[in-house]
């Protein structure tokens, strides 16, 4: 069981790895999105503080939208995605596995160059604390819904369209938890109630989106 | 054992075939023959779990394999048409990380000698991307060497894009399995004779 969760992470980080290039698209995309506000809004601190948070939270919604792509297209398109449902383990967990190797390369990377986004929109060092905090909870919530649209539109002319349509709405809770807990420091009123939600969201997301995930993706190779 | 009554494929709105029977015991070859798009390949992904029948039961001895899932998917070996290869791994790497998902016992050195017996020591460390088609063929059949321990293999058209060589080395592969009572089912267009104690032959699309 150990043996084949290490292969299936090593493969997928391996693979990753070698095509860098893909990976950095993602953070770049993210960089790039974000540090186009404070050139479009002006120099306004006030204004910037304000909606820096919401801002670098719909940048890493959009760029972890992106990564989604690529989390099943190859594996379908060269089979091997039918081998995995052929493995003689539980497809939710490969799936699990995979979603968590995917995470690392593309979700990750977004956590740490956040931080590096807000001071460009002058947030104090206890809001990029929870900016961070957000972001490292948030992002696995949003690389494991994503999964389940990535799942399910495998296969399609124009999938990439589909994706979002379907999984930016299920997004939306995510954000409004994300952006609201780095608000809420910043008010004083404290974070860590959103950071629960953030959490248990998580949670949920752990329990249920490989399950879901596993019968999308077997429909997709029928 | 695996059995198969009176099984019916329905493809869209299309019915591939139906009333198909059939037994395969121990040291028993299954070649399996039609026109292209007559359901071949979907024959084997229905014998693998991956398709559902429209009607008739497929038996591993005796239990559903719809049932038994994940103890059925322990017994069986299917490469399909597709390669399973990812470019940007190396056929040693392809091998032995697919080997190990699928739950074969492999190390370094058994991937090595799989890769050996079928001509691709040379080329075990190159990206699978700068390999030709019937490389990746190879590296996809490499896995039959690994796969003794499985007694059903399923093959979908096995000797596509190798070469007289490699469907020679594949041929032999082949034999010995079902000499040492293994079961194999497959497609194939190639007049390739493979011995076996006995085999059997299904037509489709007649």
């Amino acid at each position: 069981m150990l043996d084949v969760v290490r292969s299936l992470a090593g493969r997928d980080l391996l693979a990753a790895l070698r095509s860098r290039a893909d990976v950095l698209t993602t953070l770049i995309f993210f960089v790039i999105v974000a540090s186009l506000f404070p050139l479009g809004v002006g120099s306004d601190t006030a204004l910037l503080r304000m909606i820096g948070p919401g801002v670098v939270w719909v940048a890493a919604l959009l760029a972890s939208m992106l990564a989604l792509g690529r989390l099943f297209a190859s594996d379908y398109a060269d089979g091997t995605l039918e081998q995995l449902i052929l493995a003689p383990q539980p497809l939710g967990m490969l799936v699990l596995v995979k979603v968590a190797a995917h995470w690392l390369v593309s979700g990750l990377p977004l956590v740490v160059v956040a931080p590096l986004l807000g001071l460009q929109f002058d947030l104090g060092t206890d809001a990029l604390l929870v900016l961070l905090a957000s972001l490292l909870l948030g992002t696995p919530t949003l690389s494991l819904i994503g999964a389940i649209g990535a799942a399910l539109t495998l296969g399609l002319r124009g999938g990439g369209a589909l994706l979002s349509l379907l999984v930016l709405p299920l997004y939306v809770p995510v954000l409004i938890f994300g952006a609201g807990a780095v608000e809420a420091s910043a008010t004083g009123l404290g974070a860590a109630a959103h950071l629960s939600l953030l959490g248990a969201l998580l949670l949920v997301a752990l329990v249920f989106a490989p399950w879901t995930t596993a019968i999308a993706l077997r429909i997709a190779v029928e | 054992m695996l059995s198969v009554n009176a099984l019916e494929c329905v493809r869209g709105e299309r019915r591939l075939f139906s009333g198909v029977n059939f037994e395969l015991k121990p040291q028993t070859l299954l070649e399996v023959r039609g026109a292209n798009g007559s359901g071949k390949t979907s024959l084997l992904r229905l014998l693998c779990g991956l398709l559902a029948p429209a009607s008739g039961c497929i038996e591993w001895n005796g239990g559903d394999i719809h049932a038994s899932g994940e103890e059925y998917r322990a017994q069986f070996a299917y490469i399909g048409h597709l390669n399973a290869v990812k470019d940007e791994l190396s056929g040693l790497e392809n091998l032995l990380f697919s080997a190990r998902i699928a739950g074969l016992v492999c190390n370094a050195a058994s991937a090595e000698q799989a890769l050996h017996e079928l001509g691709l020591s040379d080329f075990r460390h190159l990206p699978c991307k700068v390999l030709s088609q019937g490389q990746r063929r190879r590296v996809a059949l490499a896995r039959l060497y690994l796969s003794a321990a499985r007694p059903l293999w399923i093959l979908d058209e096995p000797f596509a894009a190798l070469d007289s060589a490699a469907c020679e080395l594949v041929r032999a592969r082949l034999e010995s399995h079902l000499q040492q009572g293994g079961m194999v089912v497959l497609s194939t267009h190639h007049d390739i004779a493979i011995s076996a104690r006995s085999t059997q032959h299904l037509e489709l699309g007649q």
